[in-house]
């Protein structure tokens, strides 16, 4: 008989470990089943009774999808047939299966002679014809009036949603692992992203398996590496589910190691980010980049360093927010709780100009080397915040001006602040540097500027905001207290200095911080090893 | 047809909002044999029940060339533009 195609070869092994190979040079029979299938319960007792028939010329083997089940068909059925693991669901793939029993008969090459699914009594008598015209040997008797003329197959476990897909991607090699969405002709594709409510509000870039795959190879790490556990659903993020966000975000490859490395600092209890998500002060991940990566990958600190414009900038800082809302859960409306919000939300990223100061920059103040680049997240509440002076000639005055506008931050009664960023321009920074002063010189001069006696930081009739008289006790505070002065902030370590801005400007820029410590988020700084 | 990879926890099945349900069946409805064996009898059925109970709603037969996978493209299209309804029979 002439053969039109030839069966995928394969091998398999019993429960025994006991290896067989197709095609084998005899004839065989091959029997895909499912243990839960009713119609390969229904054939069983044929497929055993053929294998006894034939099984001496012919390989009558049944191939089982799952490895319990074969041992409780063998079992229910008192099978000798040869019952070959199919666990994996391999050859259940490579041959396209969508239905068992499948059945196909093979000649000793491979070649396919004939094949069938379900049950269909027409089909077995005709496989049986076949096969005893193959081997010599008479076809088994079988009592055809107690099976029905033909049964409908059942789902093959190959094409189970969830096993499809990975079955799909390992046999393409592919990294991809996750769900795949199918997205119909007729739908638009960005409709449908914001139905799903998959958007920050935006339009994002469709997260195709092409374009995360291309995503994926900006870094080395593993697409299935768990990255960090995300709130505050509490979900494990992999580094594919990254890159899928890092896509939609409108990220290119190289900055990928960059978000992946926020993510693991957004993600500690440091930071604390359900919290910082959560505070209806409307607290978000402020995105400090250090090093040798801002020019690698195009991130700008110059002219509109704070604002949109610039792919690298936006694009990280989105794809972040994005990993927070889809992945971690954090939604406006659910465990987000902002009472105005801010739109820092959509994105908020920058690099600081480490060159232009003659100071260490902040990564290297901070216990890092000059040549690594360098995360920084900071749980802004608020901000920028325009410190404007076009005035002042010296360092003292214009460290004046500084200090007396950022004692304005959150409220100018509310001295014994923690972290807070200063981004300097680089004209104010040229007027300091006029008298070449250091950062702990300018954090003295803001801490002096804003200094102010307690009697004007009290709650009182003008203000119900500021310190309680009732901590000093029946008889309040005394004359001496009244007059002791308070700096703004409670340690000069937290003014936060950086430098960044376009050389024409004389504004500098503050970003207020949420309940910063350890009661609250601490700022976090991670070494990007792929950079 | 575009593909997309899913960027949430997949926790939640990915699913599209019902259209909101009339008050009433007028018009056309569609009735829709996916080809398992025997959904035609049921049709066949539900189409006899149909003319009975709702004269004034006309009925429209199609069917999908094979259960194992969705309908085709144009399939679909010609159902959503020639009904207000669907039913769709799974049979077995």
């Amino acid at each position: 008989m002439a053969t039109e195609t030839s069966l995928r070869p394969f091998t398999l092994s019993d429960a025994a470990g006991t290896d067989y190979s197709f095609p084998s040079g005899r004839p065989a029979l091959l029997c895909v089943v499912h243990e839960e299938c009713q119609t390969c319960a229904l054939s069983m007792p044929l497929i055993e009774a053929t294998h006894r028939a034939f099984g001496s010329a012919v390989d009558v083997w049944a191939i089982g999808q799952d490895s319990p089940g074969n041992t409780t068909l063998i079992e229910r059925h008192n099978l000798t047939i040869p019952m070959l693991d199919d666990d994996a669901l391999a050859v259940s793939f490579a041959y396209d299966l969508d239905t068992v029993p499948a059945i196909f008969l093979a000649d000793g090459n491979g070649g396919e002679l004939q094949s069938f699914i379900g049950f269909g009594k027409e089909d077995w008598q005709s496989v049986h014809a076949a096969m005893a015209s193959l081997s010599g040997v008479a076809v088994p008797e079988v009592d055809w009036s107690a099976y029905p003329e033909s049964r409908p197959g059942c789902g093959s476990r190959s094409v189970e949603p969830g096993i499809a897909e990975r079955l799909i991607a390992e046999s393409e090699g592919s990294p991809l692992r996750a769900r795949r969405v199918e997205i119909g002709e007729q739908d638009d594709i960005h409709e449908f992203l914001y139905d799903q409510d998959l958007t920050d509000g935006l339009p994002v870039v469709p997260p195709t398996p092409e374009r995360v795959l291309r995503m994926l190879g900006g870094t080395k790490r593993d697409a299935q590496e768990e990255v960090a556990v995300v709130p505050p659903n509490m979900a494990p993020v992999t580094v594919e589910k990254v890159a899928i966000n890092a896509v939609m975000a409108g990220c290119k490859p190289e900055y990928l190691p960059v978000v992946l490395t926020a993510i693991e600092a957004m993600c500690t209890d440091e930071f604390n980010i359900h919290g910082v998500s959560a505070t209806t002060m409307g607290a978000t991940p402020m995105m400090l980049i250090n090093g040798p990566i801002r020019d690698k990958i195009g991130l700008n600190y110059q002219l509109g360093a704070l604002g949109p414009g610039h792919r690298a900038n936006s694009a990280i800082g989105r794809a972040v927010r994005l990993v927070l809302r889809n992945v971690g859960g954090g939604k406006p409306g659910g465990t987000e709780r902002s009472t105005l919000s801010n739109p820092a939300k959509l994105a908020l990223c920058f690099a600081e100009w480490e060159e232009r100061a003659p100071w260490d920059p902040y990564h290297v103040e901070h216990g890092f080397e000059p040549e690594d680049s360098v995360v920084t997240l900071f749980a802004a509440t608020g901000g920028p915040t325009m410190i404007v002076d076009q005035a002042s000639r010296d360092a003292r005055q214009i460290g004046g001006t500084i200090g007396m506008a950022m004692e304005a931050v959150a409220h100018p009664k509310a001295h014994g602040a923690s972290d807070t960023f200063l981004v300097l321009c680089p004209e104010h920074l040229d007027t300091l540097q006029t008298n070449g002063w250091t950062k702990d010189e300018l954090r003295a001069r803001i801490q002096e500027a804003s200094s102010r006696p307690l009697r004007d930081l009290l709650q009182d009739e003008d203000s119900g905001a500021g310190i309680p008289i009732g901590r000093f006790g029946d008889d309040g505070p005394s004359e001496e207290q009244l007059d002791r002065l308070i700096p703004k902030f409670a340690d000069p370590s937290s003014i936060h200095i950086v430098v960044a801005g376009s050389d024409a400007g004389k504004f500098s820029s503050v970003f207020q911080g949420w309940a910063t410590g350890p009661r609250g988020s601490q700022i976090v700084s991670r070494k990007i090893e792929e950079a | 047809m575009v593909q997309i990879l899913d960027p949430t926890d997949e926790r939640v099945p990915v699913k599209r909002e019902l259209t909101p349900r009339p008050e009433a069946i007028t018009g056309t409805v569609g009735f829709l044999d996916i080809s398992k064996p025997r959904g035609n009898v049921l049709l066949d059925r539900l189409e006899v029940l149909f003319n009975e109970r709702l004269p004034e709603v006309e009925v429209k037969r199609y069917a999908k060339p094979t259960f194992t996978k969705p309908a085709p493209e144009d399939l679909r299209r010609k159902i959503a533009e020639e009904c207000g309804f669907v039913i769709e029979a799974l049979a077995d």
